[in-house]
């Protein structure tokens, strides 16, 4: 890992937490649990890291803790992104779904 | 990395950005969650075809991981109550912890197993800085989620037996959340030194599971969506660190996105309640055993007294809370809004507190469900003006929302904003019994002369005051 690498990284985390703090201003009450349900499913961007994990792992024959660890984690991210899409849709299709029908 | 790769990732990250911007909007929020979705699809798939062009793809693997996953996640988002969903919502965030902090540790593992790939110079001091903290903040997620589902669940069965969530905190408690905090520092910083020590490891994995559990202990069932929020903001970091430690910019990405997304709407959902972070994290309210003994009684009436009462009413406000949640009774609240409409033409509206039930939005979902208009539903700010023209105000379940006492600026409950239901003609409460709400304060709207309380189910006197008001 060179020092620029390092810093290219540290920069992408500073601009996305700045970013992120500007994304979110006013939101109306009903839409606050949509709106940590669905950006619970984003966290779950980790299933990334779970799927080299675990293949890289499994590559050698040595590492079989490692890539075992990882597996668990691809199940575990894959149940918190497609869980957490498929509740935060459902959520919504009952608030704005109705209000469309209601209007 | 190619650059195809890189490229995937930056339209993936590009997604997420616009799917939580469009998530903010009541129109586009349906939009902004399919935005998110396929962001993640086109980071995994960019992901696998990059195994494949490297042509060391491990596919049976792959595809039993993914597609469990998928199956249980999926399952369960669809065979949830609707009263479950903040607990799901809970859950999923404690997985999404763990998996961040699992694969830091597989990460760790890999060259404690063989420690002629141990990483040098710059390079290990970032990984185990980011894999420590990522460790740190997944773990203490993955705990402290849980705990804040069984409280949202309000307790544990275990061989048939309840066991109610407790609420714990002695003031002692929070230097010591400090000190754990520090000692994990400490632990990270050693480890650096000595990278493959597995005692430092479990160490710092032991001391995280702890804090997440201490951490939502002294929080009461009330705060809960609160601290639901905030942990949800944690798990976006760990995602962050361990894309450090892998080197991958779209976990950077997207795990700051949603770390710094997530703690703006934790404040956002303080001052909804009126309350400050640092208040709701260290100073315990809410169910901490110095519940108010009751020293008042009430007589309670009946389904035909109440029914006859709301002959020819001319505006009717229902108020909503977690019991009707519990006991499911909002299609029974559709029907009797349909009968008044219907006998006595009256005007009905709902007024939703912006905390109202377990989670915000809890009421709207349940309503909606049941078929009551949207344009029914009206938020807290705008509707206790009207309380004084209505003739009627139906509290079903509410308790802590309705309180009076809030307004004092004493007490637990002081400065919450509340719904001024004791302003309508008659106020009607539908409760078990006169017992407190998680604040633990007395509700002085029960005793009033002019309310009248249903004692019971919410379900069944529900549908007894339909069939007395059909009979009219």
């Amino acid at each position: 890992m060179t020092p620029e690498f390092l810093i290219g990284n540290l920069t992408l985390f500073i601009l996305a937490i700045f970013l992120g703090f500007e994304l979110i201003t006013k939101v109306p009450a009903t839409l606050h649990t949509p709106l940590m349900s669905g950006a619970n499913a984003i966290s779950g961007i980790s299933i990334i890291g779970a799927l080299i994990g675990s293949n890289v792992a499994y590559d050698g024959g040595e590492t079989a803790l490692s890539g075992l660890l990882a597996f668990v984690a691809v199940v575990l991210a894959m149940i918190n992104v497609v869980g957490g899409f498929a509740v935060t849709n459902r959520m919504l299709n009952m608030i704005a779904g109705k209000k469309r029908g209601g209007a | 990395m190619e650059d195809w790769i890189a490229v995937g990732y930056l339209i993936s990250a590009a997604l997420f950005i616009f799917g939580l911007k469009k998530l903010g909007h009541p129109k586009t929020a349906p939009f902004g969650n399919q935005l998110g979705a396929t962001g993640m699809l086109v980071a995994v798939l960019t992901t696998v075809l990059s195994m494949q062009v490297a042509g060391n793809a491990n596919w049976e693997l792959i595809i039993a991981g993914l597609i469990l996953g998928s199956l249980i996640g999926y399952w369960m988002a669809v065979k949830v109550e609707m009263t479950g969903m903040p607990e799901l919502v809970a859950l999923f965030n404690g997985f999404g912890g763990a998996a961040s902090a699992l694969v830091a540790l597989s990460e760790i593992q890999k060259f404690i197993a063989d420690s002629t790939t141990v990483p040098e110079g710059l390079e290990l001091t970032v990984t185990m800085v980011a894999a420590g903290l990522s460790a740190l903040v997944g773990w203490m997620t993955l705990t402290g989620s849980m705990l804040a589902m069984y409280k949202l669940k309000g307790g544990i069965e275990v061989f048939g037996k309840w066991i109610k969530t407790p609420t714990w905190g002695p003031t002692w408690l929070n230097p010591v959340k400090i000190l754990l905090f520090l000692g994990v520092i400490a632990l990270i910083i050693a480890s650096i030194e000595d990278p493959t020590n597995e005692q430092y490891l479990w160490a710092i994995i032991g001391i995280s599971c702890i804090l997440g559990l201490i951490l939502v202990l002294p929080i009461g069932g009330a705060d809960m969506p609160v601290v639901v929020s905030l942990l949800n903001s944690l798990s976006g970091i760990a995602a962050a660190f361990t894309g450090f430690i892998i080197g991958n910019s779209v976990l950077i990405i997207a795990g700051s996105l949603v770390g710094a997304s997530g703690l703006i709407l934790t404040f956002i959902m303080c001052k909804a309640m009126n309350r400050r972070l640092i208040d709701v994290l260290f100073k315990s309210f809410g169910g901490d055993g110095e519940k108010q003994s009751l020293t008042r009684t009430k007589v309670g009436s009946d389904a035909d007294e109440v029914a006859m009462m709301l002959d020819g009413a001319q505006k009717v406000i229902i108020v909503p809370g977690y019991g009707m949640a519990v006991s499911q009774c909002q299609h029974q609240v559709k029907e009797f809004a349909d009968l008044m409409k219907e006998k006595f033409d009256t005007e009905i509206k709902y007024a939703i507190h912006p905390v109202a039930g377990r989670m915000p939005g809890h009421m709207n979902v349940l309503l909606a469900e049941a078929n009551v208009p949207y344009e029914q539903l009206i938020e807290m700010d705008e509707i206790n003006s009207e309380f004084p023209d209505c003739d009627v105000a139906l509290v079903i379940g509410a308790n802590d929302t309705t309180n009076p006492a809030a307004r004092s600026g004493e007490g637990p409950l002081a400065g919450m904003p509340i719904i001024d239901a004791d302003a309508a003609r008659t106020v009607v409460i539908i409760k078990r019994s006169l017992s407190v709400g998680y604040a633990g304060v007395d509700n002085d709207l029960f005793y009033m002369d002019k309310t009248m309380m249903l004692f019971g189910d919410g379900k069944a006197m529900m549908a007894g005051l339909n069939t007395a008001v059909k009979e009219i």
